[in-house]
């Protein structure tokens, strides 16, 4: 899923300089799950805001607050504008996805992100997510034993750790699993480190970042 | 019309890959010695000109490092002109963190165009350690990927497109290993790839741990390796045992105790450290598959003289300019 966390309340408080009127829309996929941007931190971020604005003596904030089933998806986001069209601002607790969506579909009214996207991922323990893809649109975790060796070293290596694997840690932060480390083993337990000797040539690294927003198109299923 | 020299000298010239100095050295038969100099925190070329020239006569290549540690210094290409012109060979550092293979390729052309021969394909330190902690980081390749870009460029006239090259760069190609970092397996692995890649000679890491390099040595002697590859055994003599005891808190380095509390112990440390490093020097010569050393007095280059001479390894053969022999001369 993707993972992202609030931004400090005092950004988000800024955004609504003398705005006397905002729509706060959350989102019911990751965000959710990730308990950053789901029904409950709407509520949470839309009494915070009040709150802040009632202790500086000014205008009260009136907010209104919403949470549709997906941000990244017109069917949701189109019946917004009704709710949209009376507010001077939307704050979307959704990705950069959803915040995006947002912005085009209510053409009239400034819309900002109440959220930092920050990666593909999951919890690896209660409160704590990890990076697992690095979205580089080529999948290799056939040769690497399901570990991704883009998101997973710190420097994104293809053929192995370099000097600064240690104790099975990166040198970049002792809290960082080595990720050549974790695919050496888990190669190594299933018998199957012939796989590190093959050398991995130079990516092609056009399916991941080229020429605009990469696109995805299913012939299939066009009308 | 071709005289008897000729035909001797034609075949010992294709022998070589690049015809550096220090190839021929190795190429003789000669145990080699490096040294380094890292490029200032400036325009000014003065201690780059100053180390050379302390070390012109105790070492056969000076490595230029690349932004080491991810902090932003001369460069090393530039580096090598100054180096040049006091009239050591250069041995230029090339990081993969910095540029992408098109900024590479760039590099290497320009490189080869100023006289450079040799150069030490790295992944780089990554920009966390550095001065400029908020940078983004290429790895377009990594080290591996980049030495194979380097030998497909020298033998193959190709660019990693696959495109054809003129004029293409014979370069001597070093890589890097670390025989104390893990998984320690996969080590000589790894070595191996870069052997593969097209490595030409290594630089190790920093030996302090002789029992873990001669059991990385014997790794690799057992694959075949040291028949395919010049092994540099890396050093850092230690200027003080808070030094050293430093540098084995650093991932990747392995320094026994027993030497930390030697340096402690010692009464002058800046001489006790010059000690340990001559007797590494001389004990890594001993032990199969070591093909020379590399010298990395940080900070502290103008000890390099010093510590060859001890090491019993002056004064350095002087080779005929490549293409005249095979480098045998003054051996």
């Amino acid at each position: 899923m993707i993972v992202a966390d609030q931004k400090p309340l005092e950004e988000i408080y800024a955004y609504l300089e003398d705005n006397r009127r905002v729509l706060i829309v959350g989102c019911r996929e990751c965000v959710t799950v990730c308990q950053a941007g789901g029904e409950k931190e709407v509520g949470l971020l839309a009494a915070a805001l009040r709150l802040k604005r009632q202790a500086g003596g000014e205008e009260p904030l009136e907010t209104i607050e919403d949470c549709v089933q997906r941000q990244c998806d017109a069917e949701y986001v189109e019946p917004l504008k009704e709710a949209a069209a009376g507010v001077d601002l939307v704050i979307s607790m959704a990705c950069g996805v959803g915040v995006q969506y947002l912005a085009e579909y209510l053409t009239d009214t400034w819309v900002v992100p109440a959220l930092n996207t920050r990666f593909g991922g999951g919890s690896v323990e209660q409160g704590v997510w990890e990076e697992r893809c690095g979205f580089c649109g080529d999948c290799l975790l056939d040769r690497t034993g399901g570990i991704c060796p883009v998101a997973r070293c710190s420097k994104s290596l293809f053929n192995g750790p370099c000097g600064g694997s240690y104790d099975g840690k990166c040198e970049v932060d002792e809290s960082i699993d080595c990720g050549w480390q974790l695919i050496f083993d888990r190669l190594k337990s299933l018998d199957r480190l012939a796989l590190l000797t093959e050398i991995h040539p130079a990516k092609d690294w056009r399916t991941s970042r080229d020429g605009g927003p990469r696109r995805v198109i299913r012939e299939d299923l066009r009308t | 019309m071709s005289q008897s020299p000729e035909p001797k000298a034609k075949a010992a010239k294709t022998q070589l890959k690049s015809g550096s100095n220090l190839e021929r050295m190795f190429a003789a038969g000669h145990f080699a010695v490096t040294g380094e100099v890292g490029p200032p925190k400036s325009c000014s070329s003065k201690s780059i000109r100053e180390h050379s020239a302390a070390m012109r006569d105790s070492v056969d290549g000076i490595n230029l490092t690349d932004n080491q540690t991810a902090i932003v210094r001369l460069s090393s290409i530039a580096a090598a002109v100054h180096v040049m012109a006091e009239d050591c060979e250069p041995i230029i550092q090339m990081t993969c963190r910095d540029r992408n293979r098109i900024a590479i390729q760039s590099d290497l052309l320009g490189a080869y165009s100023l006289g450079v021969r040799n150069v030490l394909c790295l992944s780089g330190d990554h920009q966390c350690f550095g001065n400029h902690p908020q940078a983004k980081n290429v790895y377009d390749l990594d080290s591996i990927q980049l030495i194979r870009a380097v030998r497909d460029l020298r033998d193959e006239n190709v660019f990693v497109s696959g495109e054809k090259c003129r004029f293409n760069p014979k370069f001597y190609i070093g890589a890097a290993s670390n025989p104390f970092a893990d998984p320690f397996e996969f080590r000589a692995l790894r070595l191996a790839k870069k052997v593969a890649a097209g490595a030409d000679f290594i630089q190790t890491q920093a030996v302090y741990d002789l029992e873990r390099f001669a059991e990385w040595l014997r790794l690799t002697g057992e694959m075949g390796l040291h028949d395919q590859v010049k092994i540099m055994a890396g050093l850092v003599p230690a200027k003080s045992a808070k030094a050293l005891r430093y540098v084995s808190t650093v991932p990747g380095m392995r320094v026994p105790e027993d030497m930390i509390r030697r340096m402690e112990a010692a009464e002058d440390q800046e001489a006790e450290g010059i000690k340990i490093c001559v007797e590494t020097i001389q004990q890594v010569r001993e032990l199969p598959g070591v093909a020379g050393v590399h010298i990395m007095a940080i900070a502290w280059e103008k000890v390099v003289p010093e510590i060859v001479s001890l090491a019993g390894l002056l004064p350095r053969p002087k080779l005929k300019p490549a293409g005249d022999g095979d480098g045998a001369a003054g051996a």
